[in-house]
């Protein structure tokens, strides 16, 4: 009689652990899409902040237009590409950091803007959101281990292929401009 | 993750019972030697113990934040700092950005607290602003932000808020138990059995021993748990911000300056990132300190090379302190998501030009004006006069140029 109690036990052990298990997976999975959205958040955020950018430049008289038009044009591109398509996007948006880092370069030529107050708040802004970007991203390639550990290693990995969750989400590399991932030549 | 919070949250339980073991311990013993009614002392002592656990869980933050003179400020009045603070809330995925706030003190210190993830604040010293560059506030930041993460903030606040109450009862309760010794001998109605001076003097005797000695039993169990929780913080810390030469030279920048907190004391002193009462010539296994010693955590987060993760911070921990325990099980530190990154081959602090350091002590001193309610006036060769609220109304003088200003 009493063995009926201790198979009884065991499946409620057993039990426990899938609800736990399943939960931890659903939790960690959760985890991934809401890091995924923060990064839109940051993106946004830069967005917004250029045009404020673009003004207070545009004010110092013989700044170079080139690389100002550069950075309005490569804003308007990310604007136009659809929704969803993820590979264009995450490239358009590259394309306007790059445009903002060669602004920032080319400011340094420009003593009185450097100094100016207004111009110093946006460049800390600048610098915070562009930060806030590279975490955001770092957050989400965090959650998207823990979710591949969860689904891949024993024991979850059971639980998960019982529920099917996808195996593994893919990670964001670090660029996906393949000439910043050369070093910099560097001639004297 | 999940086991090292699930293992630090049975650690609190049980921490917490111990010292309500204690509380009742010193009420009975009190009890007895004031009033002779053990039960009636144990009544208040409980009573005390929810009453303040309570009062600790709701209200914890608040008080210690008064203490220690904290003042809070919104982003517009230091982006720097807000900025950075919301980066690491990004980097470890809190819900909200915890408040800030500033600690109007030229010591070196910052600390956070809270009840839970949601409720969560971080404080800074005005003097530790002014002298670390933005990757060692960064490193500072997401320790403190390792604390909230890892939920030791609840524990110790409510730790040292108990701690606190022990003391106290040991304080007074003994005090009134050599008054009331001194008159109690008429109080004794006779229809108690009196058994005579002997028994009720041993009592006394216990009880005036374990207000002594209850303190300090209480003291050492919150130390052993404190030092391993900062260990854990430095670990976070390197993780989120994939530089543990930052922290590292933060604490460099810590370890040289001995100033004292202003307003730190014996219960609030763990919550700082470095023991506000450290004295240099301490030995390093002083194991009456908060805080492990500076020396070894900046040793330990710069033997962490080529990678940022628990396992690694375990393993670094292991080699500097020759020991074969880390500061966390194995699986615990292999269950978080690390991270590669390529060391730094620079081992020490970054120099960094010498208009840094003079642009950010002026943004800290021009928030602590605005913070203690200076108006600001700008005048027309370029000098920011900062009025005290004292002159307001009245006329002052630029001393560069001369002109008038209505303040």
């Amino acid at each position: 009689m009493w063995i009926l109690w201790v198979v009884l036990a065991i499946v409620v052990i057993f039990l426990l652990w899938l609800w736990g298990s399943y939960n931890g997976l659903v939790q960690a999975r959760l985890q991934v899409k809401n890091s995924w959205s923060q990064i839109d958040v940051q993106l946004k955020r830069r967005f917004d902040l250029i045009p404020n950018l673009v003004e207070t430049v545009k004010g110092y008289k013989n700044f170079e237009r080139d690389t100002l038009e550069a950075v309005t044009k490569a804003r308007t591109a990310v604007q136009q590409v659809p929704e969803g398509n993820i590979a264009d996007r995450a490239k358009a948006e590259g394309e306007l950091g790059a445009a903002l880092g060669r602004l920032m370069v080319v400011v340094e030529r420009y003593p009185e803007l450097k100094a100016n107050q207004n111009f110093l708040a946006l460049q800390e802004e600048l610098t915070g959101t562009e930060n806030r970007i590279s975490f955001s991203r770092q957050a989400y390639n965090d959650s998207v281990q823990g979710y591949n550990v969860k689904t891949q290693t024993f024991p979850s990995n059971i639980v998960a292929n019982m529920f099917n969750f996808k195996k593994e989400e893919p990670f964001l590399q670090a660029t996906e401009n393949e000439a910043e991932r050369k070093a910099p030549k560097v001639s004297f | 993750m999940w086991e090292q919070i699930r293992s630090n949250r049975t650690r609190s339980i049980i921490l917490v019972a111990l010292m309500g073991a204690f509380l009742v311990g010193i009420g009975w013993l009190l009890g007895v030697g004031i009033a002779d009614s053990g039960t009636g002392g144990v009544v208040v002592a409980i009573l005390l113990f929810i009453i303040l656990s309570l009062l600790a869980y709701f209200q914890g933050d608040s008080i210690l934040l008064s203490v220690a003179g904290a003042r809070k400020i919104k982003r517009e009045d230091h982006p720097r700092l807000y900025n950075v603070v919301e980066e690491m809330k990004i980097a470890a995925s809190l819900p909200t950005i915890p408040d800030i706030y500033i600690i109007d003190d030229p010591s070196l210190n910052a600390f956070a607290t809270g009840r839970d993830i949601n409720h969560a604040s971080v404080a800074i010293t005005s003097g530790l602003l002014e002298k670390l560059n933005r990757d060692e506030l960064q490193g500072v930041i997401a320790h403190e932000i390792g604390h909230i993460k890892n939920r030791d903030v609840l524990l110790m606040a409510m730790c040292s808020v108990l701690l606190g109450t022990i003391v106290i009862l040991s304080f007074y309760g003994s005090r009134l138990m050599i008054f009331g010794g001194m008159s109690g001998g008429s109080r004794r109605s006779g229809s108690r059995d009196n058994r005579g001076g002997g028994g009720a003097a041993i009592i006394v005797v216990i009880a005036l021993l374990l207000a002594i000695l209850a303190p300090i039993f209480a003291q050492l169990i919150y130390l052993a748990v404190s030092r391993r929780r900062e260990y854990l913080a430095d670990a976070s810390s390197a993780l989120y911000t994939r530089n543990p030469e930052g922290l590292a030279s933060a604490l460099e920048k810590l370890a040289a300056s001995t100033a004292p907190v202003k307003n730190a004391n014996q219960a609030t002193a763990p919550m700082y990132i470095v023991n506000p009462f450290r004295n240099r010539n301490a030995s390093p296994t002083d194991w009456t300190s908060t805080h492990p010693p500076i020396q070894e955590r900046i040793r330990i987060l710069r033997a962490m090379a080529g990678n940022v993760s628990y396992t690694t911070y375990n393993e670094a921990y292991k080699t500097v302190k020759h020991s074969s325990g880390g500061v966390m099980s194995s699986q615990a530190a292999a269950s978080v998501p690390g991270a590669a990154f390529v060391a730094g081959t620079q081992q020490g602090p970054v120099e960094e030009p010498a208009t840094a350091k003079v642009d950010r002590a002026r943004e800290v001193s021009n928030l602590m004006y605005k913070l203690d309610d200076y108006s600001i006036i700008d005048c027309e060769c370029g000098t920011r006069l900062k009025v005290p609220p004292a002159l307001r109304g009245q006329t002052v003088r630029c001393p560069h140029c001369g002109r008038r200003h209505q303040a």
